[in-house]
């Protein structure tokens, strides 16, 4: 009887992990920086260059920071959700303008409207580096306490907002 | 003329398998050295089965400028690699640190290498085991075999 159940339950076994393996996304990497303090940046806003905002002036508050580019096509797609986002007045959602033409990014956010209390420009993708950026757009959400809570690779949808992105907000909100 | 044909083949065949076009000056043979092994080791996470060496996704130059850069201030292999580590996880390194959670996957061939010849030296010295054999048997079984009675 072992003779059958040994293999038999190895077969099973393989079977169980490759199907579980298959449905997990390679593309989808899991960040470092989950609960650790967002990295530091201070850079010219799109709007007026001679502006700067830095994580420093986030402090104290959950707000969400949003990578996207002119250049970047799922940026597109997602425009609507994180205008949707932002229409709800719940956080302070800053667009990162990565690796941009500064008058592209601008006539983008003209064409498409504005979600974002400010756009902060990271021309050579240095911060995009700091903040572990590799597939634009990406969304993180960032606590009161200065942590990063989730971040959310690829184009957010209504479904992963509202499923996955919402219930943090109401949760760091509370 | 035969060498000759081999030879030019060859050098057809041969295309080098780098697309770093990049042209940095090392201060030091060494430091040249270090980039280069690092470029080979560190992923791409743009496109996941490359290396920064053999990638030109735009990540992948920065990420070459960015370890340039850092060796050039003097940083060392190891700070450049806990950088990268730092940021995009583990899946940045093609070859994994040797820590708790990595264990299985450095010794697990190993451990099942031992496995493996767990049961081979145990079969094999099942096998080797002198068979018992019932003596009064053999014995009945060779008289019958030796009385060669002629056959009616």
């Amino acid at each position: 009887m072992i003779r059958f159940a040994l293999p038999l339950g190895i077969f099973v076994l393989m079977v169980g992990l490759l199907g579980y393996g298959l449905r997990l996304d390679p593309k989808i990497v899991p960040s470092p920086l989950i609960d650790k303090p967002a990295p530091a940046f201070s850079l010219s806003t799109l709007e007026d260059p001679s502006r700067q905002l830095s994580t420093v002036d986030m402090a104290g508050q959950v707000w969400v920071l949003n990578v996207w580019a002119s250049w970047c096509v799922s940026c597109r797609a997602e425009h609507e959700v994180i205008k949707s986002l932002a229409s709800r007045n719940l956080v302070t959602v800053v667009g990162l303008n990565y690796k941009d033409d500064p008058g592209d990014a601008t006539r983008w956010l003209k064409q498409l409207g504005n979600p974002y209390a400010t756009s902060v420009v990271d021309r050579d993708g240095r911060v995009g580096i700091d903040w572990g950026v590799y597939g634009v757009p990406e969304t993180f959400v960032i606590g009161a306490d200065g942590m990063i809570k989730y971040k959310h690779i690829g184009p957010v949808t209504h479904e992963s907002l509202e499923q996955k992105i919402m219930p943090i907000l109401r949760e760091l909100l509370s | 003329m035969k060498p000759l044909l081999l030879f030019i083949l060859l050098g057809i065949c041969w295309i080098p398998a780098q697309a770093a076009i990049e042209a940095y000056e090392f201060d030091s043979p060494q430091m040249e050295a270090d980039y280069n092994q690092l470029i080979n080791e560190l992923r791409c996470l743009v496109c996941q089965n490359q290396n920064l060496s053999g990638s030109n996704a735009e990540l992948a130059q920065d990420l070459r400028r960015e370890t340039y850069q850092m060796l050039q201030q003097g940083k060392s292999q190891q700070e450049v690699v806990d950088f990268m580590v730092a940021r995009y996880g583990d899946f940045v390194l093609y070859r994994p640190q040797f820590k708790a959670s990595t264990y299985l996957l450095w010794l697990g061939p190993f451990l099942l290498l031992l496995v493996v010849l767990f049961v081979v030296i145990r079969r094999l010295r099942a096998a080797q085991k002198p068979v018992e054999v019932d003596t009064a048997a053999l014995d009945n079984a060779r008289q019958l075999l030796e009385r060669n009675e002629p056959r009616p």
